[in-house]
C-alpha cells in the first residue's frame, strides 16, 4: 500500500499545511491578546496543536520514506542505503540538514503544543502572545525549510540503493544526541516567547518568574544531557582520546548553556524577590539567540569547525536575515519597553540574592570569553582578512580562571539567607565542606605535583560537601533523633534536593576534569606479541584479524592488559571499512572500571607492524557522570509541586461557575 | 541598604567581571593566536621558530611514506598550494579521512630545517569537504577557481615539488 502511496507527497503537504497553521498562529495569538479579543486567543492554543500535528505528519513521512527505502526522495538517496540497520535509517532521517532542520521545527512545534497544552494556568492574553511568538518563530524557520531546504525534494530516476549515512554517524550515541540537544537549544524559545510576551504586556512580576523556570529547567536539563552526549561520543567515536576540543560546534552548544544556567538561577529571583527582572528578560532572549546562532552559523558554514558536516554557505544569507528578525526584533523591543519597567526588590550584597547576582556575572563573563573565542576568527577575517584561529589554551587560560570564584561561591549561595546575610553566621555552617576540601587536597598533594589537579580535586570535594550542607542542617542531623532527621529529609521539597543534587553533579564533572589532566598517552607501533607500558598498564599486542559486518568490513586488534603482572582485561579495538562510500571509521575500545579508563585504537598497519594509540585517563567516567547528575537534580526540582502551584488550572475551571472564594 | 548602595555594588560587580574578563581573553588572545599559513606563504612571513601556526593544503599525489622509528610511527607527507610544498612530519595516527590528493589542515611548528612537526592533522568529516583556509589559500595561488568545479589532482600542481619530496 505504502509504495503506491506518494508518502514524501504527504509529508510535503504537511510541511506546507505546518507554516500556514503556524502563521495563523502567530497572526490570531499576538493580534488577539493586543485587541484583548477572547475568540481569537482561544484559536491560538489549536493552531499551535494542529501545527504539532501536522508536523508530526511530515516527519512520520520522512521516516516512513527512510524505512521503505524510497530512493527518490533525495535526502534519503543521499543518506540511507537499503542495507543499513533498521536503527540508522530512522535516526539517518535527522543525519543530515534537510532532516535536521525539520526536526528542529518538529521539536519547536512540540513547544508550542506543549504551552498550548500545559498552560491552562496563564493569564489568556500572556498564553495568546506566547504561543503567538513561537508561532512566529516557527512560521519563519518551517519557511527556511520548505523553501530552502526541502526534505521530501525527489530526484527522478531514483538510484539504484542509496549513498548510506555517513558512517561516522552510525552509532547509538550520536543517532540520540541530536534530538536530546535540539529539544535543549529549541526549548529556550519558550523562555524567550515569555519574555517577548512579558515585555508586549508591559508587566513582569513573581508569578511571571514561576511560570518561566519550568520551561528553562525542562530545556536546560535536556541541554546538559545533549552536551554530556556529545562529548561522551566524541571521546568514544573519534578515537581522539579526549572530550572536549573547544571547537566551534561545542562552543555552539556551550554558550547557551553558560547563559541558561544563568537564566534558571536569576528567574529565581525574580519568583522570590520581584528583583532582576529586566536583566531575566534579556537572559532569556539572550540563550534563545545563542541557541539560534548556535545551531545555525554553525551549519550554514560561516564558522570554521573541525567536526562539520557538509555545509552549504548559499543557504547562509537565509539563515542569516532569519537570525536577524528574531534576535534583532526581540533585542529592538527589549530597548523600548524595558525601561518602562520599574526594578523591584532589595537586598544587601551578601545575601542569596547576591550571590545569585554574582553567580549571573561570573556566568556571562565565561560566556563572553568563551564567544570571544569562537568569534574572533570570523571578524578577523572579515575585518583584517587574516586567517587566524583561536587555540584551545586560550579557552583554558581564560575559563579556568573565572571558575574559580564560581566554584568558590556555588558552595556558598544555597546557604545564604535572602535579603542580608552575616558572614560570621554563615561561615561555621560551611566548615565541614571546608575541611572535606582540605583533606581531599592533602591526599591527592602526595600524588601529584600538578596545582591544577589538586584544586580541582579539592574544589570537587567542597562543591559536593556545600551541595549537602544546606540539606544536612534543614534535617538537624544530630540535633534531632536520626528517625526524625530522616521525616525531616524526605519532606524537604524537591526543588531543595534537586538544587543539591546539581551542585554535587558539577562537583562530580569536576573531578572527572581534574583527573582527565592526570591521564597518559602514548602513540606506538607494534607486532603482534610486543608489549608496551602506559601510566603503569601493560599493553601487550596478541593479534590483529579480520571480521566482516552487515555493511562494512573490519579489522580487530586483540590487545591484552596486565597491571604489576596480573591480567586485567583484553581490548579490542577496530578500523572498519566501508566500501559504500570508501570511508574508513575507527572504533575505540574502552574498558572502565568506574575510576579510570584503559582506551585503545586502533590506527594503520604497515606489514604485521599496527600503529596503536593507548590511554590511561583516570576518573573519565566521572565526567559525563556529573553532567546526568546535574540533568536529573534538574529534573527532580522540576517535579516541585511549588513550581506548578499559583494557579492550579483544573480546579479553577471546574469551580469558575460556584466563584468561590479563593 | 538603599536603592542607590545596592545599585552601587551591582555595577561595581559587573564592571569587575566583565573587566576581569576582557583582561583575561585580551592577555591571553595574543599567546593564542594561531596563524594559518599556506605552504607559499611560508618564506614571506615564516613564524618565530617553536611558535605553533596551522598549515594547510593538498597532500600531494605519491607523497606519503610511513615507517616506524623507535617503536613509534613516523609518516612523512608533502603538502602543497601549488607555489611551493612543505614537508610535514607527524608521529601519530592520521585521521580516517585522510588521503593523498585530499585537503588537510595541520598544527605545528617548523623545525630548523625547514620540515613542518605536526601535533595535529585534521581531514574534515566529509571527504568533499575544502577546509575554507586552504580554498582560500589554492585560489590565491590561482590553481583553482571553486566556481570551475573540483579540485584537480593535487600531483598535476606542483610536480617538481612533489618529486623532491618523494627523493
Amino acid at each position: 500500500m505504502i509504495g503506491t502511496f506518494p508518502v514524501p507527497e504527504l509529508g510535503h503537504f504537511a510541511l506546507a499545511l505546518a507554516v500556514a497553521l503556524a502563521g495563523a498562529q502567530a497572526v490570531l495569538g499576538l493580534w488577539g491578546a493586543q485587541g484583548r479579543d477572547v475568540r481569537l486567543m482561544a484559536a491560538a492554543p489549536a493552531l499551535a496543536l494542529g501545527q504539532f500535528l501536522a508536523l508530526i505528519c511530515a516527519y512520520g513521512a520522512l521516516v516512513i520514506s527512510a524505512v521503505t527505502d524510497d530512493f527518490s526522495v533525495l535526502t534519503i538517496a543521499n543518506n540511507s542505503n537499503s542495507h543499513e540497520p533498521l536503527i540508522y535509517k530512522i535516526t539517518g532521517t535527522w543525519g543530515d540538514h534537510e532532516g535536521s532542520i525539520l526536526l528542529w521545527c518538529l521539536i519547536l512545534g512540540l513547544c508550542g503544543a506543549a504551552v498550548a497544552a500545559f498552560g491552562r494556568n496563564l493569564p489568556s492574553t500572556l498564553r495568546a502572545r506566547v504561543i503567538g511568538v513561537l508561532g512566529l518563530v516557527s512560521s519563519g524557520f518551517l519557511l527556511f525549510a520548505l523553501t530552502a531546504s526541502n526534505p521530501f525534494l525527489r530526484d527522478w530516476p531514483p538510484p539504484i540503493d542509496g549513498r548510506n549515512l555517513n558512517p561516522l554517524l552510525q552509532d547509538p550515541g550520536l543517532a540520540f544526541h541530536p534530538p536530546v540537544l535540539y529539544t535543549g537549544y529549541v526549548g529556550f524559545a519558550v523562555p524567550f516567547a515569555f519574555a517577548v510576551a512579558a515585555l508586549l504586556e508591559g508587566r513582569v512580576d513573581a508569578s511571571w518568574g514561576r511560570w518561566v523556570r519550568p520551561w528553562a529547567l525542562a530545556s536546560w536539563c535536556a541541554l546538559t544531557g545533549g552536551i554530556a552526549l556529545g562529548s561522551w561520543w566524541a571521546y568514544y567515536s573519534l578515537g581522539w582520546g579526549g572530550f572536549w576540543f573547544w571547537d566551534p560546534v561545542e562552543n555552539a552548544s556551550l554558550l547557551p548553556w553558560l547563559t541558561g544556567t544563568a537564566l534558571i538561577h536569576s528567574a529565581i529571583v525574580v519568583e522570590k524577590r520581584e528583583a532582576l527582572k529586566i536583566w531575566t528578560i534579556l537572559l532569556a532572549i539572550g540563550t534563545f539567540s545563542l541557541s539560534l546562532s548556535g545551531t545555525f552559523l554553525v551549519r550554514s558554514g560561516i564558522l570554521n569547525s573541525v567536526h562539520a558536516f557538509a555545509n552549504d554557505p548559499t543557504r547562509g544569507v537565509f539563515i542569516l536575515v532569519l537570525l536577524g528578525i528574531v534576535i534583532g526584533g526581540a533585542l529592538l523591543l527589549f530597548l523600548f519597553r524595558a525601561p518602562a519597567m520599574a526594578p523591584t526588590g532589595l537586598f544587601a550584597p551578601i545575601s542569596r540574592e547576591g550571590a545569585l547576582v554574582l553567580n549571573n556575572i561570573l556566568l556571562c563573563a565565561i560566556c563572553a570569553v568563551v564567544l570571544t573565542g569562537t568569534i574572533y576568527p570570523l571578524l578577523a577575517s572579515l575585518l583584517f582578512h587574516a586567517q587566524i584561529s583561536v587555540g584551545a589554551p586560550y579557552f583554558d587560560a581564560t575559563v579556568l580562571p573565572l571558575s574559580i570564584p564560581l566554584f568558590l561561591a556555588m558552595a556558598v549561595g544555597p546557604v545564604l539567607p535572602w535579603k542580608r546575610a552575616a558572614i560570621r553566621e554563615v561561615a561555621p555552617r560551611l566548615l565541614g565542606a571546608a575541611g572535606l576540601a582540605a583533606l581531599v587536597a592533602l591526599a591527592t598533594v602526595f600524588s601529584t605535583r600538578q596545582w591544577v589537579v589538586v584544586a580541582g580535586f579539592s574544589g570537587a570535594a567542597w562543591l559536593i560537601g556545600g551541595a549537602f550542607t544546606d540539606i544536612v542542617a534543614r534535617a538537624r542531623l544530630g540535633r534531632v533523633p536520626f528517625a526524625a532527621s530522616l521525616q525531616r529529609l524526605r519532606s524537604q521539597p524537591s526543588a531543595i534536593w534537586g538544587a543539591a543534587i546539581a551542585h554535587a553533579g558539577m562537583g562530580i564533572t569536576l573531578a572527572g576534569l581534574a583527573g582527565a589532566a592526570l591521564g597518559s598517552a602514548s602513540v606506538v607501533a607494534l607486532h603482534p606479541g610486543q608489549a608496551t607500558l602506559v601510566g603503569g598498564y601493560q599493553f601487550l599486542l596478541r593479534d590483529v584479524h579480520g571480521a566482516p559486518g552487515p555493511n562494512y568490513t573490519a579489522r580487530i586488534a586483540d590487545i591484552a592488559v596486565s597491571r604489576n603482572g596480573v591480567a586485567i582485561t583484553t581490548l579490542h579495538p577496530s578500523r572498519r571499512n566501508f566500501p559504500v562510500q570508501q570511508i574508513d571509521t575507527t572504533d575505540a575500545a574502552i574498558s572502565t572500571n568506574g575510576l579510570r579508563d584503559l582506551y585503545a585504537v586502533l590506527g594503520d598497519e604497515h606489514g604485521s607492524t599496527a600503529i596503536l594509540r593507548l590511554h590511561v585517563n583516570p576518573m573519565a567516567p566521572w565526567i559525563w557522570l556529573g553532567a546526568l547528575v546535574m540533568a536529573a537534580g534538574g529534573g527532580l526540582s522540576l517535579a516541585d509541586r511549588r513550581l506548578r502551584i499559583g494557579a492550579p488550572a483544573r480546579r479553577r475551571r471546574a469551580n469558575a461557575a460556584s466563584a468561590r472564594p479563593a | 541598604m538603599t536603592r542607590k548602595r545596592r545599585r552601587l555594588w551591582i555595577v561595581v560587580a559587573c564592571a569587575l567581571g566583565l573587566g576581569s574578563a576582557s583582561a583575561l581573553a585580551l592577555s591571553a588572545v595574543s599567546d593564542n593566536l594561531v596563524f594559518f599559513i599556506a605552504p607559499g606563504d611560508l618564506a614571506a612571513k615564516a613564524p618565530p621558530p617553536g611558535r605553533d601556526f596551522r598549515l594547510g593544503g593538498m597532500v600531494a599525489q605519491g607523497s606519503l611514506h610511513q615507517s616506524t622509528q623507535d617503536g613509534r610511527p613516523l609518516s612523512l607527507f608533502t603538502v602543497t598550494d601549488g607555489r611551493a610544498s612543505v614537508v610535514v612530519r607527524y608521529r601519530g595516527i592520521l585521521p580516517d579521512l585522510f588521503r593523498e590528493g585530499q585537503s588537510i589542515v595541520a598544527l605545528g611548528t617548523l623545525t630548523k630545517s625547514g620540515q613542518f612537526r605536526a601535533s595535529e592533522v585534521l581531514a574534515k568529516h566529509d571527504a568533499t569537504y575544502m577546509p575554507k583556509d586552504v580554498e582560500q589559500a589554492l585560489r590565491k595561488s590561482g590553481r583553482w577557481n571553486p566556481a570551475a568545479g573540483p579540485a584537480p589532482a593535487a600531483a598535476s600542481w606542483d610536480t617538481m615539488n612533489v618529486s623532491k619530496a618523494g627523493g
